[in-house]
């Protein structure tokens, strides 16, 4: 299957937009009527062909367009990628993994051919054909964390295990959900979880982490996250909220359904071999609600979700000004009729 | 859970009391590579036990042709270290789990001192080649008793960082002089008896290391699986556990529904009631609280097991 890119923008004027494949693909993350935080971490194992499940780094018609936008990003603000001194390792197992599983998800696309240390890696989207000695940085115009995460939809940070606990010490952070990795570099799994309402409270954080120190090499896990956006934009950081959090006031009941998006992140987790490092993409995946409501499924669910979510999680997400409209809106959807299980369409 | 069958490729004595084993995959192919000071569970069918033993992995971590243990017999042991002794031969194949590295390197570090005292040696093996390979400065402390008993001695690289202290020939470690004078930012690692780790503690403190420079091994080896039954009440059933089987992988085996995430004892998904309860559960998860846990009420199959007369669980 080739995948048609689009030419599209997450700023400014905004053209992103959704095939209705894409739709159809989105990883709707409610498998109930209600949501509270929980430790929902499962396999990452393969899903159904052309569902974001289907392979281990999803690839998809926003690909080029996600990869411009990054770069925009960090030409501004070169703070969003970090690496400190030691994660250098990490930065290569990580590499190897992202070209080892595209290349085997989609030869088209991508390829890797090794031979002992010296690698070519050709990246047919971007036109990218690079040859270069693995674990010789100076071999790559920049990092090994830097160089694969300028090719990989979704932001990703680089965990350092030690003494119990996980240690932000790397990342690629241009797309993320108002927090900052210039202020979480270097802090520890609780300490840059703090601001997070009830989950602490919940042993949802103690319990994550007893798990995730226990990660195993291939075996890579996920779960699903959310908010929600007012416009397309990938760059909702607290460094440019000027830019961002004034376009929640332009919402109006008739152009809530194009402009109110549902942002879902599909986050993966990965042992990496050399460094003992755990990998954290986070994989945005963003979706109006008039796309939303063409499922008739999804409709029904989302509207009470976020009728009935505790407030302090509207706050925390940011979406406390707009919810009385979105709810209303999305009230015409949700003809009370039950749901069936499970995150997908009805057939 | 990602455990892999592989297959004894070599079986070399290293001295009187411990012997190496090679694994490699049965069809060829190449192993997942491991950080230094990783470990793999060895899982040794026994009779109608299955033990499980923690080995540090000694071959090079970036070599993935084959996962090599050193294994020191200890006759007084639960039975494992026995077991790979006289009754494993090259060509058998045993089940291994993927690598866990619960002793890796602060690669923060300046510079890394490992101390190793006896059969202590063994993860060090793999985290010298790390450091060489990633040419971080670094030095090696080896202690035994006598040279027969060294048995790490020929596999280590003839190297001016690596010293060997044999107390027999009169060289005994001098922990004191190891440790002071090191540069600032250097991590100590030490493995080996428990003196040995409280002693090298007792002397960095002494010297005012910080204690985030200092690390020791610690073995978290899951206890051997014995078969046990169970009475499912909601669906009539009874079912027995096998040795390697966890009590979720038996409920799905006999068709009976129970739901499930992480199976890691993390997640809570595959919670279940316990009706009734005679003899002890042993959890294994990081789910229930201490007073759950004692009250013996719920039971988190993916990881947990018991031992006893009789176990009702609602499913
Ligand atoms: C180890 C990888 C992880 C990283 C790097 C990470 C990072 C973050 C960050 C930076 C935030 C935003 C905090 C803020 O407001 O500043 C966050 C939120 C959150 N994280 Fe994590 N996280 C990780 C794993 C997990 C896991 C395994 C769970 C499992 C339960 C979890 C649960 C949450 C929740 C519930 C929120 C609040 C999100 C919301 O309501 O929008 N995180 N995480």
């Amino acid at each position: 299957m080739t995948i048609r890119f689009n030419d599209e923008t997450f700023r400014d004027d905004y053209t992103f937009h959704n095939s209705p494949e894409a739709v159809r693909r989105f990883p709707f993350p409610f498998d109930h009527d209600s949501y509270m935080y929980s430790v929902n971490i499962e396999p990452h194992r393969r899903g159904q062909a052309g569902s974001v499940f289907q392979h281990r780094f999803d690839v998809d018609e926003h690909y080029i367009a996600e990869m411009r936008d990054r770069e925009i990003t960090l030409k501004d603000d070169p703070l969003r990628c970090q690496s400190l001194p030691h994660m250098e390792l990490a930065g290569w197992d990580f590499l190897e993994l992202v070209m080892t599983c595209k290349a085997e998800d989609y030869p088209d696309l991508f390829s890797l051919t090794r031979d002992g240390d010296r690698w070519h890696w050709i990246n047919r989207p971007l036109g990218i054909d690079q040859r270069f000695t693995f674990l010789d940085a100076t071999t790559l115009p920049c990092g090994p964390m830097e160089y694969i995460t300028r090719q990989t939809q979704g932001d990703h940070a680089l965990l350092d295990q030690r003494e119990g606990n996980l240690w932000m010490d790397a990342g690629m952070i241009t797309s993320q959900a108002d927090w900052s990795l210039d202020f979480d570099i270097g802090m520890n799994f609780f300490e840059w979880h703090a601001p997070v309402p009830k989950a602490a409270e919940m042993g949802v954080f103690q319990r994550a982490l007893k798990f995730l120190l226990n990660l195993q090499q291939g075996a890579p896990v996920r779960r699903l996250n959310w908010t929600m956006t007012v416009n397309p934009r990938l760059d909702t950081s607290p460094e440019n909220y000027h830019k961002w959090g004034p376009e929640k006031r332009t919402l109006t009941p008739e152009t809530v359904g194009a402009k109110q998006y549902l942002r879902v992140e599909l986050q993966t987790l990965w042992r990496l071999p050399r460094s003992n490092a755990v990998a954290f993409p986070i994989r945005c995946y963003l979706c109006a609600l008039e796309d939303i409501v063409t499922v008739p499924k999804w409709g029904r669910r989302l509207h009470r979700v976020l009728r009935d979510l505790p407030e302090e999680l509207a706050t925390y997400k940011g979406f406390s000004v707009n919810r009385p409209m979105i709810v209303d809106y999305l009230s015409k959807f949700d003809d009370g009729a039950p749901t069936s299980p499970g995150i997908f369409p009805d057939p | 859970m990602t455990a892999r069958l592989l297959r004894v490729a070599k079986i070399t004595p290293l001295s009187p009391l411990v012997t190496r084993f090679r694994f490699e995959c049965p069809e060829g192919g190449t192993l997942p590579l491991f950080s230094g000071g990783a470990h793999v569970v060895v899982e040794m069918p026994d009779g109608g036990l299955l033990r499980r033993n923690a080995y540090s992995l000694i071959s090079d971590p970036m070599d993935g042709s084959g996962y090599e243990i050193a294994v020191r017999r200890e006759d007084a042991g639960r039975g494992g270290s026995r077991f790979m002794h006289s009754r494993v031969a090259e060509g058998d194949t045993l089940r291994i789990g993927a690598p866990v590295n619960l002793f890796s390197l602060d690669l923060r570090a300046r510079k890394h001192v490992l101390i190793a005292g006896g059969i202590g040696i063994t993860p060090f093996l793999a985290q010298l080649r790390q450091l060489i390979r990633l040419q971080l400065p670094f030095e090696l402390h080896y202690a035994a008793r006598s040279r027969a008993e060294a048995a790490g001695l020929a596999l280590l690289p003839d190297l001016p960082q690596v010293h060997a202290h044999i107390s027999d020939e009169g060289n005994r470690m001098d922990l004191g002089a190891i440790l002071a004078g090191q540069p600032l930012g250097t991590h100590v690692y030490t493995c080996g008896p428990e003196g040995l780790i409280d002693a090298v503690a007792e002397t960095a403190t002494r010297l005012g290391w910080p204690r985030g420079a200092l690390h020791s091994e610690a073995f978290l080896s899951p206890p051997p699986g014995a078969a046990f039954q169970v009475r499912l009440a909601r669906s009539g059933k009874t079912i027995t556990v096998a040795p390697h089987q966890s009590l979720l992988e038996a409920l799905e085996e006999a068709q009976v529904d129970a739901p499930w995430l992480c199976r890691g004892g993390a997640c809570g998904q595959c919670e279940t009631v316990v009706l009734s309860c005679k003899g002890r559960i042993e959890h294994h998860d990081h789910f229930l609280t201490d007073a759950e846990k004692a009250s013996q009420t719920r039971i988190m199959p993916c990881v947990s097991r018991f031992q006893g007369e009789d176990l009702t669980l609602d499913r």
